[in-house]
C-alpha cells in the first residue's frame, strides 16, 4: 500500500515583524508582514513530503479557511505536495474543536474514495491563535494514536517513528500507522520552491468542499499583546579593537567554536 | 552615537543612494554644516536603495535620463563599485525589432556603442538562453552593475572627510515649520534643527515629508516584483557577482540577472500595485524592510513561465530554489521623470523618485544647482517646479502610473498620449471643437486639438501635396489633415485655439526691475507692445523663450506655452523684488485665441471697428479692440510666419468669439487649425525654435542662431555669460535640413519623428565642439515646400548651405541637406507674409 501523506496547513499572518492586532482584537493584521503558514506547518510540509518520497507514497495538503488560502496551498505544492483540498470557510468562525472535525471528515472521505491518510502531520500550533488543540482532537476523532512535538519522523513496518527534542533530552516514539503527529519546527530545514515546482503546482485542481457541520466558534474573548520587551543595547567596543569581545559573545551564542 | 545639531546650512532627509549622493556632492561643492538624517540605520536605512537589483542600461529615448546615466555610471566606476557585464534587450517580435531600430538611434544620438545582434550571438554570451523563443537583440557591452550601498557608503565619508557633514541615523522626521514661505527648521524625535536649505531625499517616503511642509511631491511608491533563484550551478561556478551579461527580455516586460549563483528575475509585467506613503510599514512592523513587501505570488506567475521558457535549463536546475522574493517598492510619477530642484517653499529642495541609475548623476545636478542655480546637465524635465494643480493630486500620479506601470518596458510611440485622467482643464470652445471632430492632445492638463475631422474633405483638395505617410509608425499619433490645415491656412486662413498657454501678469512698482532681470531682450518699451525673448540661466543656457507685452507703465504680461508654463512662472516670481510687486497666474481667466493667415486682417476687421491696418495695428504691437460686444486684448504676432493675432478673450467671453472668428472666417476661407500646424509645420518652415526640443539649459543665444546685433544695458540674468558666448565662435550650430529621398530599403517612404542621429552621407560620426553628437531636435512636414524638415545642432565646419549629410532611421540612412543655419526660414525668408 502507497502511503498518503496528509499535512494540514493554517493561512497566518507572517509574524517575524513586529505583531500588529486588528481592530477588533480577534485576529493579527496582515497588511504589512503578509500571509505565510507557520514555521511548524512549513517543517510539517518539508517532512511530509520527504517521508513520501522515502516510500514512494504522495503528500496532500488541506486547509480549512477563506479564497485567500489558496496562496498557501499553491506554496503547498510548489515544494512537493500533488493534491490540495480546501474547505472553504470562514476560519475566524471556526475553533480548534471545529477544525479537527473537519480534517476528520475529510479524512473519512478520503479513505472513502479510496484514498487513505494514514498518516496526517500538523504544525504544533498556529502562529496567530496558538491554540495547540487541532492535533490532538483530531487523532481523538479518528480514534488514532497521536505524538506531539515531533522534529523528525521516519514511516518503517507499518509504523511512525517520532523523534522529539526536549529540555530534558532526546526522546523517540513509535506509534502504528494509521497515525497523528504533530511537528515542532527545527528538525528539517524546509525547503524553498523551485520555478518548475511552482509552474506545477499552478496546474495542480484544488479539491473544494464545504464545511459538513456549523462550527461552535473559537469562544476566544480577545488577543492580547504582551507588554513591549525593552531593548538592551550593549556596546562591545568599537573599531578593530571591539573584535575580541564580539569572538567571545559569538562562542558564547554557539555561532562560532574555538 | 551623533545627537541632532540644533542647527545647520543644510539638512539633507534620505541617506539612500541620492541622500549620500547629494552630501557628498555638496561638500564637495564648499558647502558647511552639512546634516543628514535618516530614520533607518546604516549603511541600508530601508528604503529602495536597499533591494535594488542595482544594473544599468544606459540607453533611453530622453538625453536627460541617458545623460545622468553616464554621469553615475562614471562616479559608480571611480568608486570602483561598477561591474561591467554587458546587456541584451531581446525581441521575441518584429514590432520590437523596430522599437530596437530606434534604441539604435538614441544609441548613436548619445554616443553610447550599440549593436543589434542575433539570437546566436546572444546564446554564445549566454550559453543558458533559448534562441527560439526570440528573434534578435540590442547588445549594449558597457551596461553593468554597481554596488549602490556602498557606493552610499563612500559618498557619506568622503562628505564626512571634509568635517563639514554630521550624520544621524535612526531619527525621524515629525514636523517642518515654514515661515514666511521659507523653510526654518525640520523637527524630528530627536530635537529641531534650524535650517534655511533642507532636501528632501527621501524616496517613497517624500510625499508624506513634503506634505508637512505644504509642498505636494508627487510620487507614489509602487511594487515591482522580484525572486532570486539559485544556486543555479552554471552560475555557481563563475567567480565574482556577475559574469553573464543581463538579459531584458522585453516583450514580457522581464528581466534575468545575475546575482552569484543565483539568477534574479524582475517584472514590470504584473498589474501596477500601488501604495500610500502613509500605509508603508515601519521598521519595526516590516518582515524584512519597509520598502521590500511580501511577495504575492499570483501576480508573478505568468512571469515565472515566460522567464522559465527563455532559461529552462538554469532556472529549472537541480537544487536551483526561489530563495528569496519581494514585492519592492520604487518610486512612480505621472509623466516618469525624477522630482528635483526648489519647491515653491523658499529653502526647501527635493530629489525624488530617482532610481539607482540616475542617483550620484542626480546627487551631482542638484548640488550644483542648490549652488550655482543651474546644473551641468540640463534636467528642467525633472524640475519640481513643472507640475500643474491637478497633477499635484495623488489620484492623478495613481491614475498615470497605474497606465504608465505596465509601459515600463513598452513600446512607446514618441507622441503618444495617456488616456487616464483626461479631460483636467477644458478650454470655452471644447464643446465646439469636439463637434469639428477635434483629436485632442494633451498638454498641462489642457485638452488641445491637434487636427480637426472636420477638415478631412481638404485631403482631396490638396492631394499629394499633404505628403500622406505611408508606414504606420510613422502616422501614429499624426493624421495629413495636419498638413491640409496648414496648407489653408497658408492659402486663406487659420483659426487656433491657445486657451493653453500660461499667462502671468506681473505688476507693481518692480514690475519693469522683474522683467528686466528675467528676460534677455529688452523690456522697457513703449506700452502696447510685445516682446518676444529668450529666458537664461546664470551661466547662460536657456530656462525658456516667451513673449511679453507691456500693459501698462507698471503692467507686463507674459505669455508662455502649458507644458512649461510653471517652472517659467517659478522663474519670473523668483525675480520679485519683494516691493509689493505681484505675479498674478490669470491661466484659468484668459483664453487666447489665434488668427493668422493672408486673410487674417479681412477676418478680423468684419468684427471690429478699430483700425487693424498694418498702419493702425503694427507688427509687435498690442491693444484691446472691441470684437462685437467683447473687448479682448489682440497682439499681433506670430508662430506661424503669416499675419495674424492672438486674441486674449475672457474665459466667458471665449466660446462667443471663437465662433464668431469661424464664422466671419468662413467666406474667407478660413478653417479651425490645430496645434499640429501651430506646434510643428507652421514653426518648422518658419525655422522657429521651440524651448524643449531646440532650446534647453545646454544651448545658448549663439549656437541656437538667434542673437540680435546689440545687448541690452540693463542687467539681467546670464549676462556676463551671453556677452562671452557672443565674443566666441560657436561649438555647434543649429541648422534646418531637408530629407531629400524617403524611400526606404523595402521601397516604403519614411519620415523621420525627431530624435534621429545624423550622420555623414556614408554613415560616418559627427561631433560638435561640446563632444555630442548631432541628432534631429524636430522633425515635421513643410507641406508649403513639399519637404520634410529635421533640425540639429551641428558641428560649425559641418554647418554650411548645400552640405550633404545623412539621418539614421530605423538603422537606414536617408540623404539630407542643410538647408538652413541660422534663424533664416526656409519659407518666406523676407517675412514678408507677416507684414
Amino acid at each position: 500500500m502507497s502511503l498518503d501523506v496528509l499535512v494540514c496547513v493554517k493561512r497566518v499572518v507572517d509574524s517575524s515583524g513586529e505583531v500588529v492586532l486588528s481592530d477588533d482584537e480577534q485576529a493579527v493584521d496582515g497588511r504589512y508582514a503578509g500571509f505565510t503558514v507557520s514555521n511548524h506547518e512549513e517543517c510539517a510540509i518539508e517532512l511530509a513530503v520527504q517521508t513520501a518520497a522515502a516510500v514512494g507514497g504522495a503528500a496532500s495538503v488541506v486547509t480549512l479557511g477563506d479564497p485567500a488560502a489558496v496562496e498557501q496551498l499553491r506554496s503547498a505544492l510548489a515544494v512537493g505536495c500533488t493534491a490540495a483540498t480546501h474547505v472553504e470557510a470562514d476560519p475566524t468562525v471556526f475553533g480548534p474543536a471545529d477544525v479537527a472535525r473537519e480534517i476528520a471528515a475529510v479524512v473519512r472521505d478520503h479513505e472513502a474514495a479510496g484514498r487513505p491518510h494514514d498518516l496526517v502531520l500538523l504544525g504544533n500550533d498556529a502562529a496567530d491563535s496558538g491554540d495547540f488543540q487541532v492535533g490532538i482532537r483530531l487523532a481523538y476523532e479518528l480514534g488514532r494514536p497521536v505524538i506531539n512535538g515531533a522534529a523528525t519522523i521516519a514511516v518503517e513496518d507499518g509504523a511512525v517513528v517520532a523523534g522529539v527534542s526536549g529540555p530534558d533530552g532526546h526522546e523517540t516514539y513509535r506509534v502504528p500507522l494509521p497515525a497523528v503527529v504533530t511537528v515542532l519546527e527545527g528538525g528539517v530545514e524546509p525547503r524553498y520552491p523551485t520555478v518548475p515546482g511552482r509552474m506545477k503546482a499552478k496546474k495542480v485542481e484544488i479539491e473544494r468542499r464545504t464545511p459538513v457541520s456549523e462550527p461552535s466558534g473559537p469562544k476566544r474573548r480577545r488577543l492580547k499583546l504582551p507588554p513591549p520587551q525593552p531593548s538592551e543595547v550593549q556596546i562591545l567596543g568599537e573599531g578593530p579593537e571591539a573584535a575580541p569581545a564580539v569572538v567571545d559573545l559569538f562562542e558564547r551564542l554557539g555561532v562560532v567554536s574555538r | 552615537m551623533a545627537t541632532v545639531p540644533t542647527s545647520a546650512g543644510v539638512v539633507v532627509i534620505g541617506a539612500g543612494i541620492v541622500g549620500n549622493s547629494l552630501v557628498h556632492h555638496l561638500a564637495r561643492l564648499g558647502w558647511r554644516d552639512i546634516v543628514q538624517i535618516d530614520k533607518g540605520a546604516l549603511p541600508n536605512p530601508g528604503g529602495s536603495t536597499g533591494h535594488a537589483s542595482n544594473f544599468i542600461f544606459p540607453v533611453d529615448h530622453s538625453r536627460e535620463i541617458t545623460d545622468l546615466t553616464l554621469d553615475s555610471v562614471r562616479q559608480y566606476q571611480e568608486m570602483d563599485v561598477f561591474t561591467q557585464s554587458g546587456g541584451f534587450e531581446l525581441a521575441r517580435t518584429e514590432e520590437r525589432m523596430e522599437e530596437l531600430r530606434r534604441r539604435m538611434s538614441s544609441a548613436k544620438a548619445w554616443g553610447i556603442e550599440a549593436e543589434l545582434v542575433s539570437p546566436e550571438f546572444v546564446k554564445e554570451k549566454v550559453p543558458f538562453i533559448e534562441t527560439d523563443q526570440f528573434i534578435g537583440a540590442f547588445w549594449t557591452p558597457s551596461v553593468g552593475v554597481v554596488d549602490s550601498l556602498r557606493a552610499g557608503t563612500i559618498m557619506r565619508e568622503s562628505a564626512l572627510a571634509t568635517g563639514q557633514l554630521t550624520v544621524v541615523p535612526n531619527v525621524e522626521v515629525v514636523g517642518m515649520d515654514v515661515e514666511g514661505g521659507r523653510i526654518r527648521r525640520v523637527r524630528t524625535d530627536g530635537g529641531d534643527i534650524e535650517a534655511e536649505v533642507v532636501v528632501i531625499a527621501a524616496g517613497v517616503w517624500s510625499p508624506k515629508l513634503g506634505d508637512m511642509a505644504g509642498v505636494s511631491i508627487p510620487l507614489t511608491p509602487a511594487v515591482h516584483q522580484m525572486i532570486s533563484v539559485g544556486p543555479c550551478p552554471q552560475l555557481a561556478e563563475q567567480e565574482g557577482e556577475i559574469s553573464f551579461p543581463i538579459v531584458r527580455d522585453m516583450d514580457t516586460f522581464c528581466y534575468e540577472r545575475q546575482h552569484g549563483a543565483d539568477m534574479e528575475v524582475g517584472s514590470y509585467a504584473h498589474r501596477a500595485i500601488l501604495h500610500e506613503p502613509e500605509d508603508i510599514p515601519s521598521i519595526e512592523q516590516a518582515k524584512l524592510s519597509p520598502t521590500e513587501l511580501p511577495f504575492t505570488s499570483d501576480d508573478f506567475d505568468p512571469q515565472l513561465e515566460q522567464a522559465y521558457e527563455l532559461m529552462p535549463e538554469l532556472l529549472g536546475a537541480e537544487g536551483a530554489e526561489m530563495r528569496y522574493a519581494i514585492n519592492g517598492l520604487l518610486s512612480l510619477t505621472c509623466d516618469g521623470a525624477p522630482i528635483l530642484g526648489e519647491s515653491h517653499v523658499k529653502g526647501l529642495w527635493t530629489a525624488s523618485a530617482v532610481w539607482i541609475k540616475e542617483g550620484p548623476g542626480v546627487g551631482r545636478a542638484v548640488a550644483e544647482w542648490m549652488t550655482h542655480g543651474y546644473s551641468e546637465i540640463d534636467i528642467q524635465h525633472s524640475d519640481i517646479a513643472r507640475f500643474h494643480p491637478h497633477q499635484m493630486r495623488r489620484e492623478h500620479t495613481r491614475l498615470r502610473t497605474t497606465e504608465s506601470f505596465i509601459k515600463t518596458y513598452g513600446i512607446i510611440h514618441p507622441a503618444e498620449q495617456y488616456e487616464s485622467d483626461r479631460n483636467q482643464r477644458l478650454a470655452p470652445m471644447h464643446e465646439s471643437q469636439k463637434k469639428l471632430g477635434a483629436f485632442f492632445f494633451e498638454t498641462g492638463g489642457w485638452e488641445r486639438p491637434h487636427w480637426y475631422e472636420s477638415n478631412a474633405s481638404l485631403l482631396e483638395e490638396y492631394g499629394d501635396r499633404v505628403m500622406p505617410r505611408e508606414h504606420e509608425w510613422d502616422a501614429r499619433w499624426w493624421s495629413p489633415i495636419i498638413n491640409a490645415e496648414h496648407l489653408r491656412m497658408r492659402e486663406a486662413a487659420g483659426v487656433v485655439d491657445l486657451t493653453a498657454f500660461a499667462v502671468f501678469d506681473i505688476e507693481g512698482p518692480g514690475a519693469l526691475d522683474t522683467v528686466q532681470r528675467t528676460c534677455v531682450a529688452q523690456c522697457d518699451v513703449k506700452v502696447g507692445k510685445v516682446i518676444y525673448t529668450p529666458v537664461l540661466n546664470a551661466a547662460g543656457g536657456f530656462v525658456s523663450d516667451l513673449t511679453v507685452m507691456r500693459l501698462g507703465e507698471d503692467h507686463f504680461r507674459v505669455v508662455t506655452g502649458a507644458a512649461h508654463g510653471m517652472a517659467d512662472r517659478k522663474t519670473f516670481s523668483d525675480q520679485l523684488p519683494g516691493d509689493g510687486t505681484t505675479l498674478t497666474d490669470v491661466t484659468d481667466e484668459v483664453s487666447t485665441i489665434g488668427l493668422w493667415g493672408p486673410r487674417a486682417r479681412d477676418i478680423l476687421s468684419s468684427l471690429t471697428s478699430d483700425d487693424v491696418s498694418d498702419e493702425g495695428f503694427g507688427f509687435l504691437s498690442c491693444r484691446e479692440i472691441p470684437l462685437g460686444d467683447v473687448t479682448v486684448l489682440a497682439s499681433r504676432i506670430s508662430y506661424v510666419g503669416e499675419l495674424g493675432w492672438e486674441l486674449y478673450v475672457p474665459m466667458r467671453d471665449a466660446a462667443k468669439v471663437w465662433d464668431a472668428l469661424l464664422e466671419a472666417g468662413e467666406r474667407h476661407g478660413a478653417v479651425p487649425v490645430g496645434i499640429g500646424v501651430y506646434g510643428t509645420t507652421g514653426r518648422v518652415e518658419k525655422g522657429y525654435r521651440a524651448f524643449g526640443f531646440e532650446l534647453d539649459a545646454e544651448r545658448t543665444i549663439v549656437e541656437a542662431g538667434m542673437q540680435r546685433p546689440k545687448v541690452k544695458a540693463a542687467d539681467f540674468v546670464g549676462k556676463e555669460a551671453y556677452l562671452a558666448q557672443r565674443e566666441q565662435a560657436p561649438a555647434t550650430v543649429l541648422c534646418t535640413m531637408t530629407v531629400d529621398d524617403h524611400t526606404s530599403a523595402s521601397g516604403r517612404k519614411r519620415y523621420m519623428l525627431g530624435g534621429e542621429p545624423i550622420l555623414t552621407r556614408d554613415g560616418g560620426t559627427l561631433t560638435d565642439g561640446h563632444g555630442r553628437h548631432p541628432y534631429v531636435t524636430t522633425a515635421g512636414s513643410a507641406p508649403s515646400l513639399g519637404k520634410h524638415l529635421l533640425m540639429a545642432y551641428l558641428p560649425p565646419e559641418q554647418a554650411v548651405l548645400g552640405n550633404e549629410l545623412a539621418v539614421s532611421y530605423m538603422e537606414e540612412l536617408y540623404p539630407v541637406t542643410v538647408a538652413s543655419v541660422d534663424a533664416t526660414p526656409l519659407l518666406d525668408p523676407q517675412n514678408e507674409r507677416i507684414r
